[in-house]
């Protein structure tokens, strides 16, 4: 896919992001625009994944798990399910629901309590490894969710296993739930620390396709060892009332305030 | 008179060491990850035979479950092995999320369960494991009684597509149980018959239960004692088919009352045909330092209190 057609996706899959949240009157709104672009970039440009059950797919696992519908929108995209499905969002026995299932086809895993996501593709990377398979391994952590030490436990192992078919991708919006990362917890300096783990990091825009595309395509960052990216981002990001603002980490807009924010996106 | 003789006297690790040899041998999905107890894990044999496939992990068993969960996702049959602790209360999360509600084929191994590990006291001495690990939908919870059959234990738990957790401990006790024996997951193991009053025990106390049934004996009173080495799925057939026939019972186990043994057998009878039952375990108390047999007598886990238990609940009928 050429960067205009990626950067089209993005906008498309933020006008569905939030038709589908407003209509099942709950979900993540915040997180799902922030990691858009991210998914949007690996499912369309990184990730080869022929079929969801392929033995030899890449493996993508959304550790900050309640971003889900970005996922749900995207992997619908990708053709795994009919994406009228969707519509039964957080309903009574729907299969979809807010955090990731393995019931769904193209998730691998079931996530939603945060700190477990790394550890896990940690394991599926080291597998690849022991089998001489050329199989990637990827995850998307929030900054919130760094606060989990069993992700530095999963970041010791990494390094020490040499996983360089591993990629820890960080959602660096700055905001958490009850408000900035510096207030809740801080995290700084996160490239230092994450490096003194042994990991190659680099730091990038996080909603500039071309950038990341770039960035992408230059894994593994050094051999022998896995590879982190810090991609800044924006809580909310294309609606510019959402845009950094905390509350909307699990808002759902009205009818008005969708209209506004579909038109900010036309 | 000795309904069970033994030769030896053998530590349950060990037979779990055993069948990880056997398994680094015979089933090459098998790999073994250890968060440094390799020592006490007895996973030597493993290492030595199958060192590509063992995974250190260090201290941090909250990582150790993960990665196991993953390694489960990619094929392989991951046996996550530290202290029963470590393994379980210390990493329910983990478990929960990422092995149970995932349905990963992750099989939970851990020893110095209970009060046996003795003097390194109460931080070391889960009495609740049985009971985080029954309420988990989907785990198996396995506590074999003897070296033999923690072994076979070991070895059969691979052949099973699911969670499965394995405690065993630290003591020599007695090797009573065939070796090379079949082990059947949720096949209770009727191993004294007996029409007075029916003992099921799990793990170490199946021992102690054999040798209160003899005590019994020489009472003139017929024990009849089940080895429940399956918790989960519990054997409710023979539990039923023995309490029909004795109509009172005493549970026998290395644990808390609450949430052990006893307690899922309590609520299988209440619903079905309530009798006369009475609890070997620890009641609601944290553990201590000393040696395994001082302390076992100290907190009742033993035959002489199996016996009076036995009594009681026949006097309750
Ligand atoms: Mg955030």
């Amino acid at each position: 896919m050429t960067i205009t057609q990626l950067k089209e996706k993005s906008k498309t899959y933020r006008k569905k992001i939030l038709e589908l949240i407003f209509h099942a009157k709950a979900g993540h709104t915040g997180g799902c625009l922030s990691i858009i672009d991210l998914l949007n970039v690996l499912y369309n440009h990184v990730l080869r994944i022929p079929s969801p059950k392929d033995p030899s797919r890449d493996r993508f696992i959304q550790s900050k798990g309640h971003a889900v519908e970005a996922l749900y929108v995207v992997l619908a995209d990708q053709g795994f399910f009919p994406e009228e499905d969707l519509k039964t969002l957080g309903q009574y026995q729907s299969p979809y629901i807010g955090h990731p299932t393995k019931k769904i086809p193209g998730m691998e895993q079931n996530t939603g309590g945060l700190g477990h996501g790394l550890s896990i593709c940690a394991g599926n990377a080291l597998a690849a490894k022991k089998d001489k398979s050329d199989i990637k391994v990827y995850t998307i952590l929030g900054d919130g969710e760094m606060a989990e030490g069993s992700n530095w436990e999963a970041m010791m192992f990494a390094a020490h296993y040499k996983l360089d078919n591993l990629c820890g991708i960080l959602d660096y919006n700055k905001l958490q739930i009850s408000g900035a990362n510096a207030q809740v917890m801080g995290l700084e300096p996160i490239k230092q620390k994450i490096e003194s783990f042994g990991w190659s990091v680099k730091e990038v825009d996080g909603h500039n396709i071309e950038e990341l595309v770039n960035t992408f395509d230059q894994l593994p960052f050094e051999n022998g060892k896995p590879s982190f990216i810090i991609a800044h981002t924006v809580k909310g990001k294309g609606v510019s009332y959402m845009e950094n603002v905390a509350k909307w980490h699990h808002g759902v807009p009205s009818a008005e305030q969708l209209e506004q924010a579909l038109a900010e996106l036309a | 008179m000795a309904f069970f003789t033994y030769e030896t006297k053998k530590d349950t690790r060990s037979g779990f060491g055993a069948g990880m040899e056997y398994l680094s041998q015979h089933n090459p999905n098998v790999v073994a990850l250890c968060a440094d107890l390799i020592g006490s894990l007895k996973l030597e044999g493993f290492i030595k035979n199958s060192p590509e496939r063992f995974f250190q992990t260090g201290i941090a068993e909250a990582n150790m479950i993960g990665i196991s969960a993953g390694l489960a996702v990619a094929g392989k049959i991951p046996y996550a092995t530290t202290f029963a602790n470590f393994g379980t209360g210390r990493v329910y999360d983990q478990i929960r999320q990422s092995v149970a509600y995932s349905g990963t084929n992750v099989k939970i191994c851990c020893s110095h369960a209970g009060l046996t590990l003795g003097e390194d006291g109460a931080t070391h001495q889960i009495l609740e494991d049985i009971g985080l690990m029954k309420m988990l939908p989907g785990m198996v919870v396995i506590n074999p009684c003897d070296y033999n059959q923690t072994k076979a234990a070991t070895i059969a738990i691979a052949e099973h597509e699911g969670p499965v957790y394995l405690r065993f401990g630290r003591p020599v006790v007695p090797v009573f149980t065939p070796e090379d024996q079949k082990f059947e997951i949720g096949k209770a193991i009727n191993l004294i018959e007996g029409s007075d009053v029916s003992i099921f025990a799990t793990g170490h106390l199946v021992w102690e239960s054999i040798q209160a049934a003899e005590i019994l004996l020489e009472k003139g009173i017929k024990a009849e004692v089940i080895n429940i080495h399956t918790i989960k799925p519990l054997d409710s057939e023979a539990i039923l088919k023995s309490v029909a026939k004795t109509k009172c019972l005493v549970s026998a186990e290395e644990h808390q009352i609450n949430g052990g043994l006893g307690d899922s057998i309590a609520q299988l009878l209440i619903q079905t045909s309530a009798y006369p039952m009475e609890f070997v375990g620890v009641n609601d108390s944290f553990g201590e330092s000393g040696k395994p047999a001082e302390l076992m007598t100290k907190y009742g886990l033993d035959a002489n209190n199996i016996v009076e238990k036995a009594l009681k609940a026949i006097s309750r009928k």
